[in-house]
């Protein structure tokens, strides 16, 4: 009898934490709702396919900007943006393959090559941001406080500091190769890890294995508190990143969200949205995290 | 359609390239994959025989955590594992973490439960009948204990080739705990995983090929095996 009855017990307390799971996830969603709009007068558009498939980079997503704006985007104009965070690479072969309506990322040559094959239209810069170059405070390759990448990246791969790259193909491991390019080196060796993983798993990869890293000033700000490593290398020109937007070929896809599409970019660098990324972050670390530059 | 096509077609020529790299994670995979299946198995078949065997105060209470954890997701695991292991963690001057026996000690938390759930019910389908026919023919207990472990080997071998079913198509505990180190803690599910975020579908589907072979074959040598274990019965044809 004692037994059974710790049957029942179990089952109980099984059920309870899978319902108290379930009531914690509608709370964080409940959350992330939009505070209702003032303007909501008009009452947004039911536009007929509203279905639309943004894929971008893990940074705009990882850093929170999405969270931020899109809410925003979903209430004016009535679309339901469904986000998949990838890197650049795979966010273009999503564009490629038409699973994906319009994109949002940060390779410009990539994107420029895109464009010219056909597979997407109407591109618009939409702002910027920087990487920079992190690392243990301990700092063994002895680069912290420079503005020269290319030099740092050289002591690195001298002084075999653990080095940890994407090697994802995403724009910032683009980014990245295009350093090791300018500095003249092709790194391998044991000291230099290709992890092959979002920023933000990166960040906590070199921040478990006290390993420099690349990354870009979102991710890097909206995470620092919980890691201890420090900026090591910043402010140089060559870790520039500029992020674009751009529509699927609608001449390729006829099924795309082209309306939705175009209805997104007009938005995003519209100046009101344009104000709104400039916000961002400023709030919390006392800077923009993003810099609008549409034109 | 073409992908798919694009993807055997790229599987069976990654396979015939024998590119180095390739073979390096293939074996990495085999090696923490069969290790966990190893430990989880000198752990797991002793546990679980135990447990049909001996009756104890709070035997069913372990016996349905056990049940529970065979559906303990991956990426729970290898949380579990990476917070332990991390440097913030109680065993972080182990160094382990992001190296293959991190990825092995994930494994050994997701293989051992459903090694010792399923042999323990396997023990006990068996354990009346056994032990009153070898108790009857006039053994000794540890003889009759023996016999019962034999008469359960059919379900002690599906355990194991359930766990390692388990074990070598897992991404979410190796991914977390390795850390896809190219050279050093990449398997082909973690590789299937990143050339699918690259956007290389027709490789990752070409790698996937690769591991549903290993699969095959390791099945093969263990139904083999089982098959051996019953060569005396071979002759008996009941239908």
């Amino acid at each position: 009898m004692q037994k059974f009855r710790n049957h029942k017990l179990l089952s109980f307390l099984l059920i309870m934490a899978m319902l108290l799971s379930v009531f914690a996830i509608a709370g964080c969603q409940q959350q992330e709702e939009p505070a209702p709009q003032q303007q909501a007068g008009d009452k947004a558009p039911t536009p007929e396919d509203p279905q639309l498939t943004l894929a971008t980079t893990t940074s705009t997503q990882d850093s929170g900007l999405l969270d931020v704006i899109l809410p925003d985007f979903e209430a004016k104009t009535g679309y339901q943006v469904e986000v998949i965070a990838v890197g650049s690479g795979a966010a273009m072969s999503m564009g490629e393959s038409g699973d994906a309506d319009v994109l949002l990322v940060h390779s410009r040559a990539a994107e420029d090559e895109f464009i010219a094959a056909g597979h997407g239209v109407d591109r618009h810069d939409v702002m910027y941001n920087d990487f920079l170059i992190i690392g243990p405070a301990a700092d063994p390759a002895g680069i912290k406080g420079g503005n020269d990448a290319v030099a740092a990246i050289t002591q690195i791969s001298e002084s075999e500091a653990i080095f940890l790259s994407r090697g994802d193909e995403s724009g910032t491991h683009k980014k990245e190769l295009s350093i090791w390019r300018a500095a003249g080196i092709e790194p391998s060796g044991d000291w230099y890890n290709s992890v092959g993983k979002g920023m933000g798993d990166t960040y906590r990869m070199a921040d478990e294995m006290q390993g420099y890293t690349l990354i870009d000033r979102a991710t890097y700000l909206a995470n620092k508190g919980n890691y201890s490593l420090e900026p090591m290398v910043e402010g140089d020109e060559l870790l520039f990143n500029p992020y674009g937007v751009i529509a699927v070929s609608p001449e390729k896809y006829p099924n795309i969200n082209y309306e939705g599409a175009t209805a997104f970019i007009q938005w995003i660098i519209s100046d009101e949205t344009q104000a709104l990324i400039a916000e961002f972050g400023k709030d919390q670390y006392g800077q923009s995290l993003f810099i609008p530059d549409a034109k | 359609m073409d992908v798919i096509g694009q993807g055997v077609k790229e599987g069976i020529l990654l396979i015939l390239s024998l590119d180095p790299e390739l073979i390096q994670v293939t074996l990495l995979s085999l090696q923490v994959s069969l290790s966990a299946l190893l430990v989880s198995g000198l752990l797991g078949i002793p546990a679980g025989t135990f447990l049909a065997l001996k009756d104890f105060a709070g035997r069913k209470l372990i016996l349905n955590i056990i049940y529970t954890l065979m559906g303990l997701p991956p990426v729970l695991a290898g949380l579990i594992v990476f917070l332990v292991l991390s440097n913030r963690g109680p065993l972080g001057e182990w160094q382990l973490l992001f190296t293959p026996s991190a990825m092995v000690i994930a494994q050994v938390l997701l293989g051992f439960p459903l090694v010792a759930g399923l042999s323990a019910r396997a023990v006990m389908s068996q354990r009346q009948e056994a032990y009153d026919t070898a108790v009857m023919l006039g053994a000794t207990r540890t003889i009759a204990i023996l016999s019962i472990i034999r008469e359960a080997r059919m379900g002690i071998i599906a355990a194991l080739t359930t766990a390692l079913g388990r074990l070598i198509a897992e991404v979410g505990a190796v991914m977390m705990v390795g850390g896809n180190i190219q050279g050093k803690t990449r398997v082909l599910t973690t590789s299937i995983v990143l050339e699918t975020r690259m956007g290389h579908d027709s490789r990752a589907l070409g790698i996937g090929i690769i591991l549903l072979i290993l699969a095959f074959i390791i099945m093969l040598l263990i139904l083999k095996l089982e098959k051996r274990s019953f060569k005396d019965d071979s002759t008996i044809q009941i239908i």
